[in-house]
């Protein structure tokens, strides 16, 4: 049996049929891990042992009917801004490098219960700050598609992981796309719900209003039962909405006939690569074959989405970041003179150059005569932006966007130019900005192998939308292929 | 020589005595040993997220309302951010765009008469952790036990003219908060905080002049000196033709001076924000109604109704309206045996001196109004004598006893035995044949002689009215 | 017209932000701090006049809990990560005032 053929859903489906057991799945992700961690480094940290024990107590549970879940059983990788109890959670930061949380993420006492087994902590980007994992403090993350490019971010390792097999699922963090642009750079499925949909308790903040954990997996259905065992109402999370409506898996009918997709005019222009647009509108044409009526439309204030990201995300950034300040926790500079000395080292010394950027610039847009100018102005430009997808809902169940300019650069390319790399989000952060859900199916690729993936976005609590119609998509275009077998080997 | 005015302006800090913390579930209890009321969210551990004490509104809505504010309906929390290590997140959630009570007023009374003093905002916030300055190693160690608790922010026009003002201001806001039961806001105690605002100008200029704020004033007399240290520096400075600097000073009561706080590493811009892990809070009309509704009558419609019902006068009225806890006692006392002006009398003196004389806290009184009614009408009824009466509510205030078990127990009860008394008279005259015959020669004074001995002897279980009479019906005879 | 980053601005969001840079990194974040600056003055282009800034997108208000002790003594769990710690709080360099 070739494990790694199977879906998480697959894999949990054999362990209760007891044609597999829990340690046969934890065994074979950490063989993958053997054969590819030195070249892809996915993971900052791994638990074999204990791994290993869960997988004998979740086995049992099984057994006795304490886990009865349809993902129980799985092993599951968790991106390092995910605090776990007794577990290193360095955010990919120096100033986190010691730093192990006494309590854990709402998100992970929710996987606990649902028989999960976790199996490790993913790599990223310095506190969720980037769009390749490159401003890590532990190392890049490559592509396991081809090693000489990057995984996308700020969730590169969470999805590596997935793509080179070595978990069946993984929990990603997005904050302007930092789970959807690396599932398409990596070929899987990755998606952001509702704002207020999974409890932020736990995640350590980049941006408050924006930030959202959402699931990894190798297809839609993965994705739909991971997300249904994380999402849910918590009193910790003052942000945290009430819904009853997530029962997700019995969303993927497959019926698009007829559905309505709309496709924003200006995503198309001049800035994407061909290849991907070419993928792109592939895509396009199977939705319409599959009885699916897609539409162009103009997203006027679509030019606007990037700096209003980036203002109200720095600026919030800038305050959240605060807390790391060597008092409490984590690193603090050996050599200081005075409390304010202590502060400035230890921030200067522990935070990267990509996180120093943005706190500085949210200092600025949230500071004395600027604040109107800049942070209302970008909450102001955040309603109109807003209303326009609410408009453009009123129209189309569903918005198809590529979820890249362009598939996975190379490493050592995009941190030449900030200002580039933050416009090439282009097609995420609004999706942040209006609270709604986006996922990431794959759908192509290039010259190179390198995957394509097209996003879809819901309005919000609009998740079955999403779901039906990733799935239906994912049917008709069949088999993806993976990293391990298609694409320079990692 | 020119003459100057004092202007000064409030901040006061009022701690509420909610029994959780404003963002989290840890115990606001004072004097627990260091963080061990702290919480991830309290410290300020990443991935931690604020929750919001519902009572915590209430409180300030009321203490609003109590002060004739405006309420606003649709109201938010802000972050006020600066670095030090009292505040964990190295932000303070505070409220600056839209404050939850604005536009209020307070009355004041003092020599000069009364004065209304505006109140511009208040708002809520939660306090800071503490520090601590280890002189050992030079260096500072941190709490967070009261990182959290919920406090909220009166913010003052500068209507202030005087320290008697300020005074009587601080102490109208104490006594509302008490009401209130929202705060036992004690200045010594840390539950209440005030910043003074002061700056000085001309008489008869209508600007105001160059305010600075002053911290650290832990008592009224610090207040108040703090207050004429400041006008006089001020006054100096303008009159040397130098300006006034905006600027925070402390003040060193022990020195009795101040010195600016200010320095290069305070950015002093606070980048205030929209907290976007609170959502906002809308506070309904019925709501307000409900919180209105609730608050009881405050002091001075208490004042004025004891001088109406109970046709005190305002001098006693006033005290015995300090502590609402207090007043709670008396007028239950007072329906009790019926008769307002004794009882307000007997807690004017006796319970007054007693809470003098043990240094108590007068909400921490605690007998039962009946008890003290009973023993009060056993007074009026003549069954106990004034003296014995005063022994015995020392016992009630203490032990709360049933005074009139006590007095049983004790033999304490006067009882109208006139043959008893008759022949105890005629001991103690046969025992005293000397001071008689001075009393039978003109001498009336020595009366008192034998009505102090037949009081010890009766050990004060005897109406001093029966024992004259008794006594100077058996003189009588004796001529 | 974008804000000048100047060194004066510089210095001022360094103090802010707790930050000492070198003069080289001050010049380099200047310059990269202009060019972002610059770029978001494209919001000048829309008319916001009327639009009311939207700091929650959800409607959702009112979010509170009751006023019950659920916290007990925690200060083993909070002081396991300090760096420096005495007497069971968390030791800092002086403190003034």
């Amino acid at each position: 049996m070739d494990l790694g053929a199977f879906t998480a859903l697959e894999l949990a489906e054999k362990i209760k049929q007891h044609q597999i057991s829990v340690l046969d799945g934890v065994k074979y992700v950490f063989d993958q891990m053997e054969k590819h961690e030195d070249t892809v480094h996915a993971y900052l940290d791994t638990y074999k042992k204990e791994a290993y024990a869960r997988a004998k107590e979740v086995q049992k549970g099984i057994e006795d009917g304490t886990y009865t879940g349809p993902l129980a059983g799985v092993p599951i990788a968790i991106k390092d801004n995910i605090c776990i109890k007794g577990k290193k959670t360095t955010c990919a930061s120096k100033i986190l490098e010691n730093f192990v949380p006494q309590y854990n993420a709402e998100v992970i006492d929710r996987l606990e219960k649902a028989g999960l087994v976790i199996i490790g902590k993913t790599n990223m980007d310095e506190f969720a700050m980037g769009s390749t994992t490159e401003t890590s403090a532990y190392g890049v993350t490559r592509n396991p598609w081809n090693p000489d490019h990057v995984p996308g971010g700020s969730s590169g390792g969470s999805c590596a992981a997935v793509a080179a097999g070595e978990a069946y699922l993984a929990l990603g963090s997005d904050t302007g796309g930092s789970i959807r642009q690396p599932s398409s750079y990596c070929g899987v499925t990755g998606i952001k719900p509702t704002y207020g949909t999974v409890s932020r308790y736990g995640l350590v903040a980049y941006a408050s209003s924006l930030d959202q954990i959402g699931p990894v997996g190798k297809d839609v259905a993965d994705c739909a039962a991971l997300l249904e065992i994380i999402a849910g109402h918590d009193t910790k999370d003052s942000t945290s909405i009430k819904r009853d409506d997530l029962d997700f898996s019995s969303t993927m009918t497959d019926k698009i006939v007829g559905m309505k997709f709309g496709v924003p005019k200006e995503y198309l222009s001049s800035g994407l690569d061909p290849e991907v647009k070419e993928a792109f509108m592939n895509t396009l044409k199977s939705l319409t074959e599959m009885g699916a009526i897609v539409e162009f439309f103009s997203m006027k204030t679509t030019e606007y989405m990037i700096p209003a990201y980036y203002i109200i995300a720095s600026a919030e950034a800038s305050s959240n970041l605060e807390r790391f300040d060597g008092v409490k926790y984590g690193f603090r500079a050996k050599e200081y003179e005075g409390l304010h000395d202590m502060y400035k080292k230890t921030r200067t010394e522990g935070f990267g150059e990509e996180v120093k950027r943005r706190i500085m610039l949210g200092s600025f847009v949230l500071s004395s005569g600027y604040y109107d100018a800049y942070y209302l102005k970008a909450l102001r430009t955040k309603a109109l932006i807003k209303k326009e997808f609410n408009e453009a809902f009123e129209k189309y169940d569903v918005l198809l966007a590529p979820a890249a300019p362009s598939t996975a650069p190379k490493l050592g390319e995009s941190l030449k130019d900030p200002l580039a790399m933050y416009l090439s989000d282009i097609y995420t952060v609004a999706i942040n900005l209006c609270g709604l859900p986006g996922i990431t199916v794959p759908c192509g690729k290039d010259s190179k192998g390198l995957p394509v993936g097209i996003q879809m976005i819901g309005d919000c609590f609009k998740e079955n939308n999403l779901f039906r119609a990733a799935h239906a998509y994912e049917k008709k275009r069949g088999d993806f292929g993976t990293a391990m077998e298609g694409g320079e080997k990692a | 020589m020119k003459q100057y005015e004092t202007v000064i302006g409030l901040e006061v800090h009022v701690e509420l005595a909610t029994k959780t913390k404003i963002f989290c579930g840890c115990s606001t209890e004072f004097g627990g040993a260091p963080n061990t009321h702290t919480c991830p969210v309290c410290t300020g551990m990443p991935g931690s997220l604020p929750v919001l004490n519902k009572k915590v509104v209430e409180f300030a809505i009321k203490a609003g309302l109590a002060a004739n504010c405006h309420i606003h309906q649709y109201c938010k929390f802000d972050r006020k951010n600066y670095f030090y290590p009292d505040n964990p997140q190295n932000y303070q959630i505070s409220q600056l765009y839209l404050p939850i009570c604005y536009d209020g007023a307070v009355e004041i009374e003092t020599s000069a008469g009364k004065k209304t003093v505006r109140i511009h905002e208040m708002h809520m916030e939660e306090d800071a952790g503490k520090l601590i300055h280890d002189e050992w190693e030079d260096c500072s160690l941190v709490d967070y036990n009261r990182s959290g608790v919920p406090l909220i922010e009166i913010v003052s026009e500068p209507d202030m003219r005087s320290s008697e003002e300020v005074i009587a201001y601080l102490e109208k806001l104490r006594c509302t908060m008490q009401y209130l039961g929202v705060s036992d806001c004690k200045l010594q105690e840390g539950s209440m905080r005030a910043d003074v605002n002061l700056s000085v100008r001309e008489v008869g200029s209508e600007t105001f002049g160059t305010r600075t704020e002053m911290k650290n004033l832990n008592s009224f007399k610090a207040i108040a000196r703090a207050i004429e240290g400041e006008r006089e520096r001020q006054i100096e400075l303008l009159e040397e033709g130098r300006a006034v600097v905006q600027e925070t000073r402390r003040w060193d009561d022990n020195k009795e001076s101040s010195h600016a706080m200010r320095s290069k590493e305070d950015a002093k811009d606070y980048r205030y924000f929209p907290d976007p892990d609170l959502p906002p809070i809308h506070i309904s009309d019925a709501w307000i109604e409900e919180l209105r509704g609730s608050i009881p009558e405050l002091r001075e419609a208490k004042m004025e109704r004891y001088q109406k019902e109970y046709e005190l006068p305002a001098y006693d009225a006033g005290i015995l309206t300090e502590s609402r806890h207090l007043a709670g006692l008396f007028e239950e006392t007072a329906v009790l045996m019926g008769n307002p002006k004794k009882a307000a009398n007997w807690f004017m003196v006796e319970v007054l001196r007693l809470i003098k004389d043990k240094g108590l806290d007068p909400e921490k009184v605690n007998f039962t109004p009946k008890h003290l009614a009973d023993l009060l009408s056993m007074v009026e009824k003549k069954e106990v004598s004034a003296q014995n009466a005063k022994k015995v509510f020392e016992k009630v205030f203490d032990e709360d006893i049933d005074p009139v078990i006590y007095i049983e127990e004790k033999g304490l009860k006067i009882v109208e035995d006139t043959g008893f008394l008759a022949e105890t008279v005629k001991k103690i005259v046969d025992a005293n044949p000397g001071p008689l015959a001075e009393l039978l020669g003109g001498k009336d004074k020595v009366m008192g002689f034998f009505v102090g001995q037949l009081m010890r002897e009766l050990k004060g279980k005897a109406n001093p009215d029966s024992v004259r009479k008794a006594l100077t019906e058996e003189i009588e005879r004796r001529r | 017209m974008a804000k000048m980053i100047d060194d004066e601005t510089m210095e001022n969001v360094c103090i802010l932000a707790k930050l000492s840079l070198t003069e080289e990194e001050k010049e380099k974040a200047k310059e990269e701090m202009q060019k972002m600056l610059d770029y978001v003055e494209k919001l000048d282009e829309l008319d916001t006049s009327k639009v009311e800034p939207m700091s929650h997108i959800f409607g959702d208000e009112n979010v509170f809990r009751e006023d019950v002790v659920t916290n007990g003594d925690n200060s083993e769990a909070m002081l396991a990560n300090a760096p420096k710690q005495k007497e069971n709080q968390y030791q800092v360099p002086k403190t003034i005032g």
